[in-house]
């Protein structure tokens, strides 16, 4: 991909980096222009926690050709304190017993590669909780 | 408004159509849809295609397909909404005739997505790219976890999901037109390769490329080409967010609902007077979740109703009578229209072998990514 399409999305792919609405408290992740939920246009900025709960997941058997080399690998939406919900992987455990209601925590990680010469493009993983609660 | 019918309608055979190029598959479709009608020449035109420019390289799909048709001049649009491309295709059309601006409208939808593309990543550009697909997330994947979130919530089971294909290849072993025209077993579903968990191959929607038209005109016009016109009595179109970690409730396709609402509405009927009805089953949890959300089932009893018959032939309310997107194909972009084609059949009562008996209101249901738009449309028999 182009650099400046990966550079704009640093903020919330190394930091977790929120905005919470001013005028209702929704958390947006990644930020937004326009509060999804009272469309107000004020937010401060804040950093997910980095751990949360499963909400649904899968382990997908058949990847797109970046993720060749990795399948099988488990797949989850991820609800973090802040109520905000996210999509990752969830890596360093058997994938088919990544279900709904497991804690996780996030880490910071290499998502993909574009290629032999492109770009390494980073993110979070979600790996077993580290208290086991 | 105008009141509007469909007067003719045609479309190709689906599957892997190696020798025929988009425009060849649009021009059969389009020309069937005429002849059917004893048209000579339409006022405007609508194509649905998902991705042109991806599958084949190809844009600018008015015009092209104008030309094909030998009728460069006329007004010709191109209308994307990924997998809903064809229904909302459709619902141009509707609102043209309805609005008096033309009298005389074709709504097509075509794909071709068995040349060379790959068909993972182009299809995963309908889903949110910088949220989810980064991640290395598929369409399939998000029917699964939509599926995994149901079977959590209201202990829907893996073969509850099998019997959905089950019913539609056993609807479509009765559709010369279908991809898959064979039926299969649970026991064939629960064996099938696993694609993500926990759908397997036998729960998708094949690869298929196709096209398919109608043609709309005002009722008051429609005896001119058919003696058994369909009226369109209602139109819903609605939307939900792209990525699926936005969804309050991911076992729940709230953009069906409200799209369901809006279509019932305009035509002031209710589920329970619907005979027949085509919903959008690329993947088989995805029936599960539009019978709920139609109505047609409370919420979280959508998963027996094939097994138990209520939406087979013979049953309650007949479900994807063609043989769905599951077992007839799913060429992206035609599915709205060849939706419509089988309703249209249905309430003319030319279904052959899978007519419901006593049809006289039909209802499409068609979707975009998982769940991101979704268009209703309902039918009466005149």
């Amino acid at each position: 991909m182009p650099s400046p399409r990966y550079w704009r999305e640093i903020p919330n792919r190394y930091r977790l980096e929120a905005a919470k609405c001013t005028g209702c408290g929704k958390v947006v992740f990644p930020a937004r222009r326009i509060c999804p939920a009272c469309r107000g246009e004020a937010f401060e900025t804040i950093n997910l926690t980095r751990k949360g709960k499963v909400i649904t997941s899968t382990v997908i058997h058949v990847p797109p050709d970046d993720f060749l080399m990795e399948a099988p690998y488990a797949m989850a939406v991820i609800e973090t304190p802040e109520g905000a919900r996210l999509m990752a992987q969830v890596v360093d455990c058997e994938p088919s017993s990544v279900m709904p209601g497991m804690e996780v925590d996030l880490e910071f990680r290499l998502i993909r590669k574009e290629g032999n010469s492109g770009i390494l493009c980073y993110g979070h993983k979600g790996v077993p909780a580290a208290n086991g609660s | 408004m105008r009141e509007v019918a469909i007067v003719g309608a045609g479309m190709t055979r689906f599957g892997e159509l190696w020798k025929q190029s988009l425009r060849d598959m649009f021009a059969e479709a389009a020309n069937a849809a005429l002849s059917d009608a004893g048209a000579d020449h339409i006022d405007s035109l609508y194509v649905g295609c998902m991705s042109g420019g991806q599958f084949v390289g190809q844009e600018h799909l008015g015009p092209l397909m104008a030309d094909q048709m030998g009728m460069t001049g006329i007004p010709a649009v191109h209308v994307e909404s990924a997998c809903a491309s064809g229904g909302i295709a459709l619902r141009s059309a509707f609102m043209e005739v309805a609005s008096g601006m033309s009298d005389l409208v074709l709504a097509t939808g075509i794909e071709k997505m068995n040349d060379g593309a790959d068909v993972t990543n182009v299809l995963a550009t309908a889903a949110d790219q910088e949220l989810e697909v980064y991640h290395g997330v598929t369409f399939p994947g998000l029917y699964a976890m939509i599926a995994r979130a149901h079977m959590t919530k209201y202990g829907t089971t893996e073969e509850d999901l099998a019997w959905v294909s089950v019913k539609n290849h056993k609807h479509g072993a009765m559709n010369d037109k279908a991809q898959f025209p064979l039926e299969v077993t649970v026991e064939q579903v629960l064996a099938s390769a696993m694609v993500a968990e926990p759908l397997r191959m036998l729960h998708c929607s094949p690869v298929t490329d196709g096209a398919a038209a109608v043609l709309l005109c005002p009722l008051d016009m429609a005896k001119e080409f058919t003696d058994n016109p369909v009226k369109i009595i209602g139109s819903g179109l609605s939307t939900g967010s792209l990525a699926l970690a936005d969804r309050a409730d991911p076992a729940f396709l709230d953009s069906v609902q409200s799209s369901g609402e809006q279509a019932f509405k305009m035509a002031g009927v209710g589920p329970r007077d619907v005979h027949v009805a085509e919903v959008h089953d690329c993947f088989s949890i995805a029936e599960i979740c539009c019978i709920e959300a139609l109505g047609f089932v409370d919420q979280g009893k959508g998963n027996k109703a094939a097994q138990e018959g209520f939406t087979a032939i013979g049953g309650c309310i007949p479900v994807n009578t063609s043989g769905g997107l599951k077992s007839k194909g799913h060429p992206v972009g035609a599915t709205g229209i060849a939706q419509a084609i089988e309703v249209f059949r249905q309430l003319r009562g030319e279904a052959g072998k899978r007519q419901v008996e006593n049809a006289h209101i039909g209802l499409t249901q068609n979707m975009g990514g998982s769940g991101a738009s979704s268009v209703v449309h309902i039918f009466q028999g005149v």
